[in-house]
């Protein structure tokens, strides 16, 4: 086959082929690569051997000999190695996720308020906006962090603001103590949450066939409300607060954020806040006039404007850059190392990595870590962006 | 009508027109645009007064903290009586915030550096200077000039090694290095995604989605510590080194994301073209391809380098003294004890100054390259 170019001449010499040079650059690029390869995991196994090392995954059943101060499992110090590495995953899973819908809600807003007819509004967000996107990251945590620890230290004296003490070890509140009745308002919930979308499905169907509509938000908000509500009186409200108390050195109980955790979600929702309220900005912008205007001739109101023919088009824009900030986000939460909050880097590749000894294994670890993340991410959010487009028709 | 009016004419009264109404509310002038741009319905109208009490709230205080009540002595005692902000480190500390560790008598060279990297921008970035070719060339050898007047240790330059580097010297010299390396790399990496060799586009695929799946303090991280593992024995490479190897390869993958969508955005029929009259792969992507793709993609490289050069500050985690890293080290002193947030303030308005100016020329660059589109 690889001939048959070079064949009706029959003096064209083979260097002249398409196809014999392509398999001849590949083959040179992968053996190129290979040799690199090769050679740097022969220096790191002879280095490792004359360092007396060797790569293996059992120092992850040893105990970690560290204690971390939040764990959304059971963790002592006594526990294996491994243990700190699903911590520090859950802990990053949680800042992320937390932080995402933090930011994404501040992104609605400040975009909404950017995109205001009121120039002075209008114009603080923009202040606000660039402010914020041409700082780094990472000083601003160390910002925050600085302002936090630099609050006055507790006293006796202090009195809770709307049940919260702010200090320099962080933010007490109350710590809901949920009774074993509240099942009972979660269960009222769950049921009002089902209700509501048969309802919806149940007015549309109604909507399409005769043509009388049905007011699906008001009601859905008065069961999603009411519902929990009486189950709550019913049963005679089964939470109750624990307060935080004074005791002669510090606050007891109740529930306690740490600075480091204030800091790094602080940091991460306002400066991708910001980039966000760009995006829902410029995917706004992005519906041409025409939509509007071709809705209005038709007689819909204003909010169904918005809802049935601005914004499903809006999404379409906003989604893959929204996706990347997710990415982004997810990737920043690293940077919580710089303060000492116990997410997947900080605890596993910092603390656990000067533990053990064990570079090469952890940072792999680590690294393929961060990859599964964003794969799955973008992997969602390609799914979800080929489901929205479909609507198009 | 009412030259009609029989009661008028009994009168006999002259026809008189009605009282004119009241002109219009002004559409023009400030008042207009008031009206029209703060005030236009009620809603509107307590907007802009709730915007006004939150600029009363926040800006005198901030600009008291900041000017009127900051102290601006040179030492830390000239800050006891003030309740602002405390200067004094600043300026108690400004060659340790510009140059590192640098040795003092060898200052100019790192000024010389800077003022041949303004020279190099202004002919790099901006297209209408006189003798740009030249300027180019420049342009070129500077990186090369840069890093002589920088380390020295020929040409009657005495050696200073980079571990003394800091301040915002490394922060320019990484933001600068990183940039200019990753551009030609993401070109390549791009084209090598784009190439019709599977083995080839596959190494580039795998390269880029690793580089932009993991965060960055990972990869300076690996290059820290686990990297001196997969050296040959006897080969050490500095800190600096270390962390700007992964800083660029970091880079040129987010750059080869930019340029492969500009890349995109050439229509086939430049290829069929370049390949009717001719042309070679390199011919082609050199003289037909890179010049349209490039120009399209200079906003998006523009923005990737404001992103680089904000997170060249993550060298402060892996202990190299950037701007950053410096400031954490100063405001750790004794002396300087709990003046971390007016430390912190500086650097946070001179990244602004920097990262801001850079967003602009971009704006300003998109639409002079979307004038020729306009037609």
């Amino acid at each position: 086959m690889a001939n048959e170019a070079a064949a009706p001449g029959g003096r064209e010499s083979i260097w002249t082929d398409l196809r014999f040079r392509s398999i001849l650059t590949q083959t040179l690029a992968l053996g190129v690569a290979v040799l690199v390869l090769y050679g740097l995991t022969y220096n790191a196994a002879r280095n490792m051997g004359s360092l007396g090392k060797e790569i293996s995954f059992w120092f992850l059943t040893q105990p970690a000999g560290f204690d971390i101060p939040l764990t959304l499992i059971p963790y002592s110090p006594t526990s294996p190695v491994i243990d700190v590495y699903f911590v520090g995953l859950l802990n990053t899973l949680l800042l992320s996720s937390l932080g995402c819908v933090l930011a994404t809600a501040l992104g609605f807003v400040l975009a909404l308020m950017r995109l205001s007819k009121n120039w002075l509004l209008s114009r603080i967000v923009y202040c606000y906006v660039e402010f914020m996107r041409n700082i780094p990251l990472l000083l601003q945590i160390i910002f925050w962090y600085a302002v936090l620890l630099g609050l006055p230290r507790w006293s006796r004296a202090d009195r809770p603001r709307f049940g919260f003490y702010l200090n320099n070890r962080g933010l007490f509140g109350p710590a809901p103590d949920f009774q074993p009745d509240f099942w009972w308002v979660a269960l009222a919930f769950l049921a009002a949450a089902a209700a509501s979308i048969v309802l919806r499905r149940r007015a549309r169907a109604r909507q399409e066939a005769t043509g009388r509509t049905f007011p699906v938000f008001w009601t859905s908000l008065a069961l999603l409300a009411g519902l929990p509500l009486a189950a709550w009186l019913l049963t005679g409200g089964p939470v109750e607060l624990l307060h935080p108390r004074a005791t002669r050195f510090n606050l007891r109980g109740g529930m306690v954020v740490r600075p480091e955790f204030i800091a790094i979600l602080l940091a991460l929702t306002l400066y991708t806040g910001a980039f966000i309220s760009e995006i829902v900005r410029a995917g706004v912008l992005a519906v041409h006039r025409g939509q509007t205007e071709a809705a209005f001739a038709l007689g819909l109101r204003r909010s169904l404007n918005m809802r049935l023919v601005v914004i499903p088009q809006a999404m379409r824009v906003i989604i893959p850059p929204l996706t990347s900030q997710y990415l982004n986000l997810t990737k920043n939460s690293s940077l919580a190392y710089a303060v000492g909050f116990a997410e997947l880097f900080a605890v596993y590749a910092g603390i656990a990595l000067n533990q053990t000894g064990k570079e090469i294994e952890i940072m792999a670890m680590t690294m393929a870590t961060y990859l599964v993340i964003s794969l799955l991410i973008s992997a969602f959010m390609n799914w979800y962006n080929r489901r929205v487009k479909l609507m198009e028709r | 009508m009412s030259g009609t009016n029989p009661k008028a004419a009994e009168n006999g009264a002259v026809w008189r027109p009605r009282p004119g109404r009241p002109p219009p509310p002004t559409m023009v002038g400030a008042l207009g645009w008031m009206r029209e741009n703060l005030f236009s319905s009620f809603f509107n109208g307590c907007l802009t007064f709730a915007s006004l009490a939150f600029l009363l709230l926040t800006v005198p205080p901030l600009l008291d903290w900041m000017l009127f009540e900051a102290a601006f002595g040179a030492a830390r005692e000239s800050c006891a009586g003030a309740a602002g902000a405390c200067w004094s480190v600043v300026i108690a500390r400004w060659d340790q915030l510009m140059y590192g560790f640098y040795p003092e008598a060898e200052h100019w060279r790192p000024n010389l550096a800077f003022c041949l990297l303004l020279a190099a921008l202004y002919y790099g970035l901006y297209d209408g200077a006189p003798g740009r070719k030249y300027g180019l060339m420049f342009c070129a050898a500077f990186p090369f000039i840069a890093y002589w007047l920088l380390y020295g240790g020929f040409g009657g330059l005495a050696f200073v090694e980079s571990a003394k580097w800091g301040g915002l010297l490394l922060t320019i010299t990484m933001g600068v290095t990183g940039i200019s390396v990753s551009i030609p790399l993401g070109v390549l990496l791009a084209l090598g995604r784009r190439s019709e060799m599977r083995v080839i586009s596959g190494m580039c695929v795998v390269f880029i989605e690793y580089i932009r799946g993991v965060p960055l303090i990972t990869i300076l991280f690996f290059s820290n510590i686990a990297l001196p593992l997969f050296l040959p024995e006897g080969v050490t490479i500095d800190g600096y080194l270390r962390a700007v190897v992964g800083m660029c390869l970091f880079a040129s993958g987010y750059m080869a994301e930019v340029i492969r969508g500009g890349l995109q955005a050439i229509p086939r029929g430049q290829y069929e073209a370049a390949d009717a009259l001719g042309m070679g792969y390199w011919r082609t992507t050199a003289l037909i391809v890179l010049p349209q793709a490039l120009r399209i993609s200079i906003p998006g490289i523009v923005n990737t380098s404001i992103a680089l050069y904000k997170e060249t500050t993550l060298v402060a985690l892996v202990g190299l003294f950037d701007l950053l890293g410096i400031s954490r080290a100063i405001v750790a002193d004794q002396e300087w004890l709990g003046l971390d947030v007016d430390l912190y303030v500086f650097i946070a308005v001179g990244f602004f100054i920097f990262c801001f100016s850079m967003s602009r020329y971009s704006l300003w660059l998109e639409k002079r390259l979307a004038r020729g589109e306009d037609r």
